[in-house]
């Protein structure tokens, strides 16, 4: 299970100077999925065009079950991609389209015949449930089926590693999450490695084994979806990868760090003593109690409904808190606040300290705009 | 927007009928004298196709025809493969160097025609005369004619290249095709309907090519046009009727199949990205 497949060394690219991957050191298990996760231009795609073979890095190398990769060109590699909008080809219908790969004839293969060419591909139609549009014109297709096709056509090859730029940034909200199953399902019964590059957290924690977080062409951390999530190694990894209150502690010994004042138990140790470091808390870690009985004391200012719980912001000495409740609390109400141990995570202060985990200008409004920039902003730097 | 578009009332399409009546009528009436069964230009005295029969019986007439035919199949067939290499390069450039070329290649179209004719004139000359051959005749008016070609080929083509998914090839290559092989299978069928429009267009524009024709022609060869300016000169006869209805049906008939290609592939553009939003 844990065989290195593919391994960067030291990658960096940069169009007309500026740096869009600045080293980047990585390892690819086989039959791993792993997610290369970032806002647009982090960088994220541009790695995955140097695995497909369609970008040199400048310096650095690449390497395949051991071999350095760096030129061989795409049509050499037993990678198969699958791209941000299909590129699907318009005039070929579904079976030509799947069959594409399988009458190329590759240099080290030798030429499939026909019956076979036929089976492969009525089979693989059949994995992606489109079995009976052989025939249909691909532009006839709805977006989900468009996506399907693409799927078949990069699966038949049988590559041993499949990347996927985005592949469902096209879908609504419900089909893509019945594709996240689907191609989970996929990567498990197929055992191909699947690199998957998306700017979407949700989907990143969904369905991989392995998420590597990047940001300004570097690689911030990596980790298991658990990893990430409950220790972030700094600001943008905690801020970028769900909610999360980041506040200035100061580290007074192992396993005790002072907040705003006051002492709280946390689980973290290796700190140099009384070393600034920045707190995680996530906002489902606080639990609200009566104010005489927390260690802090704030101010409700906003409520917002969602549905399974109530985001409220809370007000602790001019620094907003998100705190996630499934208590009714109202506005301008006097809380106490607890947080477990386990609730507090620390980080060494990074580039990042100050710029994230402040929720004083946070409304439900502002939170949607800053999603929708996210979804549409294609990634244009990369694709020079 | 409905509302925004009125019918146009009796005026307005009053004005539409009398422009389109300038503008066609000459057409019409050289189209129905070529029938006239007289010499006579104002009269009309029965329906004939005898001036149809000698054009056929002329051989110089015919000799031009051909010649015209010729060129019109090889120039369209030979800018047609030149503009099709010239717009992929155009395309694979970087923005920079891309937008300067393209408006560069915009200019020999807004070019007066005469301006054309006589600086390929001068070239063949000088080139003639460095070479100590003169070879005015069918090779200059061909590659002329492939000269003044190959920009509306690249514009013809252009917008089938931006149409394509910018991935396209490298999900070609992707899938184990060398760039040349990505190319032939991939970018030439994808932008096809583009390459046939720029044929069409360019063996049109070299059917009705008089001026650059003329000039590049030398004293022996012919074209079409040549020829019927030529006879205007000497007498003026009905058969230059029949020539005339000949060679406008003959445009008439590319730009209607022309147009009714660009209207039908908008159409499918149009579909297929309904679909895609579904």
């Amino acid at each position: 299970m844990t065989k290195e497949l593919i391994r960067l060394s030291d990658c960096k690219v940069a169009f007309d100077g500026d740096v869009v991957l600045d080293n980047i050191n990585l390892y690819i298990n086989d039959k791993e999925f792993l997610t290369l996760l970032g806002p647009s231009g982090c960088g994220k795609t541009t790695t995955l065009r140097i695995i497909g073979g369609f970008l040199k890095p400048d310096s650095g190398d690449v390497f395949f079950d051991g071999a350095r990769i760096n030129d061989v060109p795409p049509h050499k590699r037993l990678v198969n991609t699958i791209f941000q909008k299909y590129a699907l080809f318009t005039h070929l219908n579904v079976f030509e389209n799947v069959a594409f790969g399988l009458r190329v004839a590759r240099p080290d293969d030798k030429k499939i015949d026909k019956h076979e060419i036929s089976h492969r591909v009525i089979e693989m139609l059949e994995v992606v449930s489109l079995k009976g549009f052989e025939k249909r014109d691909v532009s006839s297709l709805s977006g989900g089926q468009q996506q399907r096709v693409a799927i078949a056509r990069a699966l038949v090859n049988k590559p041993k590693v499949l990347l996927l730029d985005e592949p469902l940034g096209a879908l609504d909200m419900r089909l893509r999450k019945d594709m996240q199953n689907e191609l989970k399902q996929i990567q498990q019964s197929t055992g191909i490695t699947f690199v998957y590059v998306t700017h979407d957290q949700e989907e990143a924690l969904a369905m991989s084994d392995t998420v590597v977080v990047m940001e300004g062409g570097v690689i911030q951390q990596i980790g298991t979806p658990e990893d990430i999530y409950n220790e972030p190694k700094n600001a943008f990894v905690a801020d970028f990868i769900g909610e999360s209150n980041i506040v200035d502690g100061i580290m007074r010994s192992d396993g005790v760090v002072e907040i705003f004042g006051r002492k709280f138990k946390c689980l973290d140790s290796g700190f140099e003593p009384m070393e600034p470091v920045d707190v995680v808390i996530r906002p489902e870690d606080i639990d609200i109690v009566s104010p005489g009985k927390g260690k802090l004391t704030g101010t409700i200012t906003g409520i917002t409904f969602r549905g399974v719980m109530y985001d409220i912001i809370v007000d602790f000495h001019g620094f907003k808190w998100l705190i996630q409740t499934t208590d009714l609390c109202q506005v301008g109400t006097e809380i106490g606040i607890q947080i477990d141990p386990d609730g507090i995570h620390i980080m060494k202060k990074s580039r990042f300290s100050g710029m994230y985990g402040d929720y004083s200008s946070y409304s439900a409004e502002y939170d949607d705009i800053g999603d929708a920039e996210h979804e549409y902003e294609p990634e244009d730097e990369d694709e020079a | 927007m409905t509302g925004m578009t009125r019918r146009p009332g009796f005026f307005g399409r009053g004005y539409n009928f009398l422009i389109l009546f300038f503008l066609y009528a000459p057409i019409f009436v050289l189209i129905a004298f070529s029938f006239n069964s007289s010499r006579s230009r104002s009269v009309w005295t029965g329906f004939t196709f005898d001036w149809y029969k000698s054009l056929v019986q002329d051989e110089s007439i015919m000799n031009a025809f051909y010649t015209t035919i010729i060129i019109a199949i090889l120039s369209a067939v030979i800018a047609t493969i030149a503009g099709t290499f010239a717009a992929v390069g155009f395309f694979s450039m970087r923005k920079k160097w891309r937008t300067p070329l393209l408006h560069i290649n915009n200019i020999p179209m807004m070019n007066a025609d005469i301006v054309t004719g006589v600086s390929l004139a001068m070239l063949f000359v000088a080139l003639g005369s460095l070479l100590r051959v003169n070879f005015f005749g069918f090779a200059t008016i061909l590659i002329a004619h492939i000269t003044f070609n190959i920009p509306y080929v690249i514009l013809s083509i252009m917008p089938k290249l931006r149409q394509i998914d910018s991935n396209l090839v490298d999900a070609a290559c992707d899938l184990g095709c060398t760039w040349m092989k990505a190319f032939w299978k991939v970018i030439v069928p994808e932008i096809m309907p583009g390459i046939i429009n720029g044929l069409i267009i360019a063996f049109t524009l070299s059917v009705d090519d008089f001026v650059i024709s003329y000039f590049t022609a030398g004293g022996n060869v012919m074209t079409l046009p040549m020829k019927i300016f030529a006879m205007t000169r000497r007498r003026i006869s009905p058969e230059i009727n029949a020539l005339s209805t000949i060679l406008f049906l003959t445009v008439l008939a590319m730009l209607i199949i022309i147009n009714v290609r660009e209207a039908r592939q908008e159409e499918r553009l149009k579909q297929s990205q309904l679909m895609l939003n579904r």
